[in-house]
């Protein structure tokens, strides 16, 4: 390369990171020049949030180089990376609420004078770092838990920067910013810029990355697709470059049109705190796919329709008839089942059998209607059905692999005999065989006649499984796809490079 | 590259599960034989007859204050109700037979309200359960005293007493037999057979994950109260039995909460909820109660059976905690 | 953003002085109409004796619980410091100060031991400092039946009864080491360290804080406390009393004094200034009761009642903050 390009401040090569065997990371080469922002861009699951890890030191890489400045350096954990001079803004923020900036800034190195912690130095210091990167507005002394997003933004940037950070990374720095401050953010790090320090931007958005970096570097299942300079490409390039994969597995056969029953689940207008306009059809034998980016609303969509949070405004209608779903009893009384994101925190009761783990939602809601004896038999024909394998019954299910774990949920809810099934992520973290064993249950269950929602991050199960998908992007319905939507479709929709006819 | 048997080794000792009650039984063996070389005679049947029927109250509290430890909660007004149920029951029965009955079902529902009321603060209000208990043992404590102007009244009735005291006399081969021990083994069973139930297996469930729980459609607020209710009347069936064998005073439960905690911790039930079988909550009583009396053989002072107590719990969670970690 | 949320941050009053001020009010009319006088000379004395004693030990309280861990053993600390001082000092005026760091000593080994299980056992606070409860409390009920030992006179002329005007010399020694806490916590990195700890563990970690460090020296610091407590007790008392510790229910009178005085049980919010109001506040319905010749019985109801009430209005206050 001939750019007249400063000497970088950190170079990456040939980057690899494995997890139980899984590669994650393979071969990524990355730099970033002082003052430059450095975007990185690529769908759910690509491996930007290993990346980001592994330079800031919460990942050992499996192979490859971190270099700082021109040295090779290995980090030993964050703590390592902070010393030297490598700072990372996470999505959630790492702040004390109920304590002043300033003690959020130095916490852990607090300016000390004859062995006491001098309070004016550090506000000092606080105003002066505060004051370096243009925010007069903010006290030293505002207790961060009554400071918005962005000004707790601007606190954990002045954190790093008190331990003299020179490259700081920031992972999604818009996602929880409203439209007006995401303009002071691009003050920010075009300030930070000025003072020589790197970015590494990571972000979905592609309107911002195109605003601020220089130049943008695609991921995709772990490896580096390109890098290229902001300038010379287009939206459109990008899209291309994140997604693009043949569909190589093999996905049971859609619902034909005869196959679709009568609407079985309609949303009109419905919206919660962190739903809005949210218009939704759902017919029997149907899948219908949920796509977008986390926080989009995708599982607050899922948990308002099982009455974990439910909506606030706006009419569901089941079959027809007007149903309130408040909590999770009445939505399971309606019919509708929930196979949550979070497999280990709330799918599962982990020391308890594989039987009570299939029995639990029976048992809650349930109990009076069959006999004890007749259910049990029931959930063991259901557990045998969905081939949970390599543990008998009596099995503590924390010891089953996460796919047979998965399976046994599953049972948990067939037993209550669900007309409507809302999935979310439903083959996350699960080996590929128990993968499609559960493709082949969703679609049995929606050729048997129930409604089927999927949520999912993975692209090419999204377009396998489903019969028509609903992109969401910042709460709201961001536009509708049929079954035969690209990738490219599905990426346009979720990170705002077309916008929906009714915005 | 070696080829692995896949062949799993036919000589696999029999896995000792977390939770389960082989632990506490070995630990029951080892006291009985320590007990038969030191007291040959207690293991007589009908010494050992009276022992268990002795045992009766503690062990039914360990019971009692399972179920609350397995939803993932703590009870520490049991003592102070025992007391208070054994006073209050003095001064209603007042030495009169006629009243026996309807005082013992005054006492049940006595229970049942005092867990019922503690489970409500705890799980609707949302006051952890420890200072919930403990509040309303002062509260216990205190009304009591109140009550009786601060020395017990009244006298409890020979029928009343007859449940604490009295046997069943020559049986074959067991000799005499307390009723207390009658009490003690249909309220066990019952015990067994409500953990084998859909509510008792749901309980340990809501212990182990409640998030899951809730979104599995089990009422957690619901499932937890109830294990604070039948704390309460373990708590009125051992006043009653207690109040029998040792009659009236302001020490009658003193101290109990400890020993029913001790005791369940003992039996392999994880403090914190998820894990653990009634049986054995109510073997570690046993053998809470063996380990007293063995001191007492070996001639240790009872006023350390508090040391006891701390160091088991100590012992038993730092076990846990380690193996858990090691994990 | 609006003007308010850029207030800097001064700590408001804490709603328990507001309270603390309604209560005297409140019960020096009560007292008034009953024919009393809440405010003489005899009254607030032994107000600010009862709080200096429970003050104490709620301060201590209060740093374990601003780690985030808890202190159920306080009682039993506070009983065997009373023995430990006066069975040294014996009487004699000679061996006041070795007598003083024995207990002190003794007590500092009970908190290591409790910061030892928390930590590096990882035994959940309230299980690990039971435990230790009821280790000490069969050394106490194995050793003693009644008090033992006697108080050196000059402690017991000096700490126990000697006063400023209505102030006992006890009532200062809450305001010095209560002054002492709050330095500790506002100007030392152990302070800022601690709250951090309480706060979000995590966070704090990535901070580079030393979280186990310093919530054992919390631990260490909260029985220093009640050693101290147990000093000024057995001065009180002329002796060492095996049972003080847990018939002033000091255990659970020190938590809700946290509590009322607004530091959330949770940890990583709040301070010794609203304890010492919490403490200032129960002395004070004690007190009033006392005049009012409440039975004794009656009291302890009405304690039962407002520690689980106290606590159960933080618990709501701080669920509507979450949701």
């Amino acid at each position: 390369m001939s750019d007249p390009r400063p000497a970088p401040l950190l170079t990456l090569r040939g980057i690899g990171k494995s997890f139980l065997g899984v590669r994650v990371l393979d071969g990524v080469d990355l730099d970033v020049a002082p003052g430059e922002v450095h975007a990185v861009v690529g769908e759910n699951g690509a491996g930007k949030s290993t990346l980001m890890k592994i330079v800031s030191g919460g990942y050992a890489p499996d192979g490859g180089t971190v270099e700082l400045a021109g040295e090779p350096r290995v980090f030993r954990g964050p703590r390592d990376a902070q010393r030297a001079g490598i700072g990372i803004i996470h999505q959630e923020f790492n702040l004390l609420p109920g304590r002043t900036v300033a003690e959020n800034v130095y916490l852990g190195h607090e300016p000390v004078r004859r062995g006491f912690v001098d309070r004016r130095e550090m506000l000092d210091r606080t105003a002066r770092l505060l004051a370096s990167i243009g925010e007069t507005a903010l006290p030293a002394d505002a207790r961060v838990g009554r400071l918005g997003v962005a000004q707790q933004q601007v606190v954990e940037i002045a954190k790093a920067l008190a331990l003299d950070a020179r490259l700081l990374i920031m992972d999604e720095p818009t996602a929880a910013l409203a439209d007006h401050e995401v303009e002071l953010l691009y003050g920010l790090v075009r300030r930070l810029q000025e003072r020589g320090i790197g970015l590494l931007y990571v972000s979905h958005r592609l309107t911002e990355v195109f605003d601020l970096s220089s130049r943008i570097t695609v991921l995709k299942d772990g490896r580096r697709v390109t890098t290229v300079d902001t300038a010379t490409t287009t939206a459109d390039e990008l899209v291309r470059h994140m997604v693009g994969r043949e569909l190589s597995s093999y996905y049971p056969e859609r619902a034909a049109p005869e196959d679709l029953g009568p609407v079985r689940l309609t949303v009109r207008d419905a919206g919660n705190r962190k739903l809005r306009d949210v218009d939704l059809q759902l017919r029997a034998g149907e899948v219908l796919g949920i796509g977008g980016l986390q926080g989009s609303g995708r599982s607050a969509l899922a948990r308002a329709l099982f009455g974990v949070s439910p909506f606030t405004t706006g009419d569901v209608t089941l079959d027809g008839r007007p149903v309130r779903l408040r909590s999770p009893r009445t939505a399971m009384r309606a019919g509708i089942a929930y196979v949550t994101e979070d497999r280990k925190g709330e799918g599962i009761v982990p020391r308890q059998s594989v039987l009570d783990n299939a029995l639990l939602a029976s048992r809650a809601v349930f109990a009076a209607r069959s006999g004890r004896a007749a259910r049990t038999v029931r959930v063991r024909e259901l557990l045998a059905a969905v081939e949970v394998r390599g543990a008998g019954d009596d099995q503590e299910i924390r010891f089953l692999s996460g796919g047979n774990q998965q399976k046994v949920v599953l049972a948990r809810w067939l037993a209550l005999n669900p007309r409507i099934l809302l999935f979310d992520e439903p083959t996350r973290g699960i080996d590929v065989g128990a993968k499609s064993a559960i493709h082949d249950l969703v679609r049995r269950l929606a050729r048997d006649g129930a409604a089927v929602l999927m949520i999912s991050s993975d692209l090419p199960e999204l377009l396998g499984m489903s019969d028509r998908i609903v992109v969401m992007r910042d709460g709201r319905i961001a536009g509708e796809l049929p079954a035969s939507a690209s990738e490219e479709d599905v990426v346009a929709l979720a990170v705002g490079t077309v916008r929906e006819a009714a915005a | 590259m070696q080829t692995v048997q896949p062949r799993s080794l036919p000589l696999r000792l029999p896995r000792v599960r977390p939770g389960g009650v082989l632990p506490i039984l070995a630990i029951l063996a080892v006291l009985l034989v320590l007990v038969a070389i030191r007291q040959p005679d207690f293991l007589a049947p009908s010494s050992l007859m009276s022992f268990l029927g002795r045992s009766a109250p503690i062990i039914l509290l360990a019971a009692g204050q399972y179920f609350v430890i397995v939803s993932g909660e703590f009870d520490l007004s049991v003592g102070s109700l025992v007391t208070a149920q054994v006073v209050v029951a003095a001064r209603l029965i007042d030495g009169d037979p006629a009243r026996t009955w309807p005082v013992v079902l005054l006492l049940l529902a006595f229970g049942a309200v005092v867990g019922l009321v503690n489970g409500l603060i705890t799980t609707r209000l949302r006051v952890p359960s420890f200072i919930t208990t403990l509040g309303m043992f002062l509260i216990l404590v205190g009304a009591v005293y109140l009550w009786s102007d601060g020395a017990p009244k009244g006298q409890l009735s020979e029928e009343f007493r007859r449940f604490g005291r009295r046997a069943v006399e020559d049986v074959p081969l067991l000799g005499r037999v307390p009723y207390a021990l009658m009490v003690l083994v249909v309220l066990a069973v019952a015990a067994v057979l409500l953990m084998r139930s859909d509510f008792g297996r749901t309980l340990v469930a809501v212990g182990d994950n409640p998030r899951t729980a809730e979104l599995s459609g089990v009422r957690v607020w619901r499932t937890r109260t109830i294990a604070f209710i039948l704390s309460g009347l373990a708590a009125a069936v051992a006043a009653i039995l207690l109040g029998g064998y040792s009659g009236v005073s302001f020490q009658a439960g003193a101290g109990l909460e400890f020993g029913a905690i001790t005791a369940v911790v003992l039996g392999g039930v994880a403090l914190g909820g998820g894990r653990g079988a009634v049986v054995g909550a109510m073997l570690g009583a046993l053998t809470l109660e063996l380990l007293f009396a063995l001191m007492n053989f070996y001639g240790v002072s009872g006023a350390l059976r508090s040391t006891v107590q701390g160091a088991i719990i100590l012992l038993a969670v730092a076990v846990s905690a380690t193996r858990s970690s090691s994990r | 953003m609006s003007a308010l949320s850029l207030l800097p941050a001064r700590r408001p009053v804490p709603g328990v002085f507001v309270a603390l001020t309604l209560t005297l009010v409140i019960g020096w009319l009560v007292v008034l109409v009953d024919g009393g006088q809440l405010f003489n000379q005899s009254t607030t004395v032994s107000l600010l004796h009862v709080a200096a004693g429970l003050g104490l030990v709620a301060v201590g309280q209060t740093l374990v619980i601003l780690g985030g861990s808890l202190d159920l053993s306080v009682a039993y600390v506070i009983s065997l410091s009373t023995l430990v001082a006066a069975e040294t000092m014996n009487g004699s005026d000679g061996a006041l100060m070795p007598a003083i760091g024995l207990a002190l000593a003794v007590s500092a080994a009970v908190g290591l031991l409790n910061g030892l299980l928390v930590t590096k056992f990882r035994v959940n606070a309230f299980i690990a400092t039971l435990g230790v409860g009821l280790l000490l409390k069969g050394y106490l009920d194995s050793g003693y039946d009644g008090p033992a030992g006697t108080t050196s006179p000059t402690l017991v002329q000096t700490l126990g009864y000697q006063r400023i005007g209505p102030v006992p010399l006890s009532f200062l020694l809450l305001v010095a080491v209560t002054g002492a806490a709050w330095f500790a916590l506002s100007r030392t990195r152990f302070g800022h360290h601690l709250v951090a700890v309480g706060g979000d563990p995590e966070v704090a970690r990535l901070s580079g804080v030393r979280n186990d460090r310093v919530l054992v020296t919390a631990h260490v610091l909260c029985s220093l406390c009640a050693g101290l407590a147990g000093i000024y007790l057995a001065s009180r008392l002329g002796s060492g009393a095996p049972r003080v510790g847990t018939e002033g229910l000091y255990d659970l009178e020190s938590i809700a004094a946290v509590v009322i005085g607004g530091t959330a049980l949770a940890g990583g919010r709040g301070g010794v200034i609203g304890t010492v109001g919490g403490v200032l506040l129960l002395a004070s319905i004690d007190a009033i009761f006392n005049q009012l010749e409440v039975d004794a019985f009656f009291k302890q109801v009405i304690r039962g009642v407002i520690i689980i009430a106290a606590v159960a209005v933080y618990a709501r206050r701080a669920m509507r903050k979450a949701a």
